[in-house]
């Protein structure tokens, strides 16, 4: 009881550095997620119906994914220094697998019926894919979408070991002093930010995902 | 599709399909030679085929499992790329021609519909409008006469989605999103395949009502001989390869069926399905039978069934519609003929009735004859079974001669 009210005490007292913090993290995690979706839906398209592509994109980007994320991160900081870039580098990578495996099965899911009647009217190859296979495969996309998004609030927190922004700050600040003062409380303050950051997103994404698909779509 | 079928364009009133002369007609689609050999298959699936499809005729394509029907329609709108030979539409060849212009001249209707899951029924009905960029207001008014044609109320439908229609429901909308931007052309794949057969019998015959109206030039594929003869002005009769055994109306085909493989697919029954060719008409003179009125004599009614050998005499009341069958013994029993005697009428066709539905009455006629009556309802004659056996025989003459008559030129 004691340290939730102590815990109270710690973000009332600096809520706008928190509020900053937390957007901070936000801006991180959906410039990341944006640019993963639009590198793994165009990869997705081009793989889809070409086996060696598509196999080998989704093995590389599953092994981006069992990369432990501190060496990924570090990974980079010869390249583009430290800060947020080798951060985002990171993160995106990780981001990939999600959204380009949603993106093939997607596709695939497609009716080939629906398909063959586009093209029967004389749909061109781009309308066919902007006006009836992403759309259709669309839901399935922003599944994955929303798996990236969540694993990259959660990994996003350990920017700050490459000097990057965000929550992690809390919890590696909290960390370093563990038995001082308003440690754990920092530690907490980073943890439950980044859950509920996280936990937002989702709801916006889901929010997005119903502007963008029709009723016919859904269940 | 109901009676507001309303489309401009073809407004030609002559809506009996039996008096269709394929002979009058210009050539829409020619198919010269047309080969398609599929990567990687030894057998092309369509060996050199050449078929003229006249202009506003449904041309039915029909044969068994794999002898590469959907194969050759696919090749009429350039979904698969011949291998081979050349298409001609309109006398324009579109061999080479671009196949997505192509195809927006082409309505096109496969057995799984295809419709678009995300987009409601008028937005699917426009698809090919929108791309031929018509107006909004045009395109939304074309989409409700559609729907209204294939028997869907445009107020309740037009906003629904796919999954919100039944099979027939959504196959409907899946001929009037072909018929969308009013093309000349309607490729079929199977339409009414996957769909009970009560449905099938009704969209079948709403299709052609539509079509009586509408006068497109359709290829309409099936495997099913029945719905081949039901719904064609012509039938080609596929073999292995798509090889053309026998391309005629259904009527010759019945008729004459020119070897062992057409015999064997058209099957059992073909003299009784030719039945449904031949109607009742005014102009041939129908057998005579003996009526009376209930103001005659039972005794001159006698005398008249004795003279034309029959059983029966049929009562006809004061309009000449007849009533009753009245057997001889009652004529006989020296009572009166009251409106109560003998058996009710109940089997009769009228004018133009086919010989099919005559006979079906025939077999539940008192008197094992059908008789006929005309517009007003008035006995006009009776048809016998020699009648149909003629009527038959005539068919069979006839086509044999004609096909004598091809071999000779
Ligand atoms: N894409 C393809 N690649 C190779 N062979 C094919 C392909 N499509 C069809 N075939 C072959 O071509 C032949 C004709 O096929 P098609 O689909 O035209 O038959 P069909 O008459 O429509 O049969 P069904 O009544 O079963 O629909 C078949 O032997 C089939 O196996
Ligand atoms: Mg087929």
């Amino acid at each position: 009881m004691d340290g939730i009210i102590s815990w109270f005490d710690y973000i009332s007292g600096r809520p706008d550095e928190i509020l900053a913090d937390t957007w901070d993290h936000a801006k991180i995690t959906l410039t990341v997620v944006i640019a993963a979706t639009i590198f793994s839906v165009l990869l997705g398209v081009y793989a889809q119906r070409r086996p060696t592509v598509r196999a080998l994109s989704l093995s590389i980007t599953g092994i981006f994914l069992t990369i432990p994320s501190l060496a990924l991160f570090a990974i980079f900081i010869p390249i583009v220094g430290i800060g947020n870039t080798p951060a985002m580098l990171a993160l995106f990578l990780y981001a990939l697998l999600p959204i380009l495996r949603n993106t093939v099965t997607g596709l695939d899911s497609v009716p080939p019926a629906v398909v063959e009647s586009a093209k029967g009217m004389g749909m061109s190859t781009m309308s066919q894919l902007f006006q009836i296979r992403i759309p259709l495969a669309w839901p399935i996309i922003m599944a994955g979408i929303r798996i990236s998004s969540l694993i990259t609030v959660g990994i996003a927190a350990i920017a700050v070991l490459v000097g990057g922004d965000g929550l992690g700050t809390y919890i590696q600040s909290g960390l370093t002093r563990l038995g001082l003062p308003n440690s754990l409380e920092s530690v907490w303050t980073g943890v439950v930010f980044t859950v509920v950051l996280g936990l937002v997103l989702d709801l916006v994404w889901a929010t997005f995902q119903r502007v963008t698909t029709t009723k016919g779509q859904r269940m | 599709m109901s009676d507001t079928a309303n489309i401009h364009l073809d407004t030609n009133e002559s809506t009996s399909r039996g008096s269709t002369r394929p002979e009058d007609r210009a050539t829409k689609i020619r198919l010269e030679h047309v080969e398609k050999r599929y990567p990687g298959t030894k057998q092309p699936a369509v060996a050199s085929l050449s078929l003229d499809i006249l202009e506003g005729e449904i041309l039915v394509l029909v044969g068994p499992s794999g002898c590469g029907k959907s194969t050759t329609l696919r090749l009429i709108n350039r979904m698969i790329e011949p291998t081979g030979g050349r298409i001609f539409l309109d006398e324009e060849d579109v061999t080479k021609a671009n196949p997505d212009k192509l195809r927006r001249r082409i309505g096109y209707v496969i057995q799984q519909i295809g419709l678009f899951p995300h987009q409601t029924i008028a937005q699917n009905i426009a698809t090919v409008p929108k791309m031929l960029k018509w107006d909004k207001k045009k395109i939304a008014e074309r989409s409700d006469q559609l729907l209204s044609v294939v028997g869907l109320d445009p107020e309740v439908y037009r906003d629904r989605y796919p999954k919100e229609l039944s099979g027939g429901q959504a196959q409907r909308v899946g001929v009037a999103r072909a018929l969308g931007a009013d093309p000349e052309i309607m490729l079929m794949d199977e339409p009414f395949g996957a769909i009970d057969p009560i449905t099938r019998d009704r969209l079948q015959n709403e299709f052609l009502r539509v079509q009586a109206e509408i006068r497109k030039t359709i290829v309409f594929v099936t495997h099913d001989i029945d719905e081949a003869i039901k719904m064609g002005d012509r039938i080609a009769i596929l073999g292995e390869q798509s090889v053309i055994r026998q391309v005629d109306t259904p009527e010759r085909i019945l008729a004459f069926p020119v070897d062992e493989f057409v015999r064997d697919f058209i099957g059992e029954g073909s003299t009784l399905k030719g039945l449904h060719f031949e109607t009742v008409r005014e102009d041939v003179q129908l057998d005579p039978y003996p009526t009376m009125h209930l103001t005659d004599r039972p005794a001159e009614a006698r005398a008249r069934a004795q003279e034309a050998q029959t059983d029966w005499v049929l009562l006809l009341d004061g309009d000449e519609h007849p009533i009753r069958w009245v057997p001889v013994s009652e004529l006989d029993s020296g009572n009166d003929v009251t409106a109560e005697s003998g058996t009710e009428v109940l089997a009769k066709v009228s004018i133009g009735a086919t010989l099919f539905e005559a006979l079906e009455q025939m077999l539940i006629s008192e008197a094992a004859v059908s008789p006929v009556v005309r517009e007003d309802g008035s006995f006009y004659g009776v048809v016998r079974l020699t009648h149909l056996n003629k009527a038959i025989r005539r068919a069979r003459l006839e086509a044999r001669e004609h096909y004598e008559q091809l071999e000779t030129t």
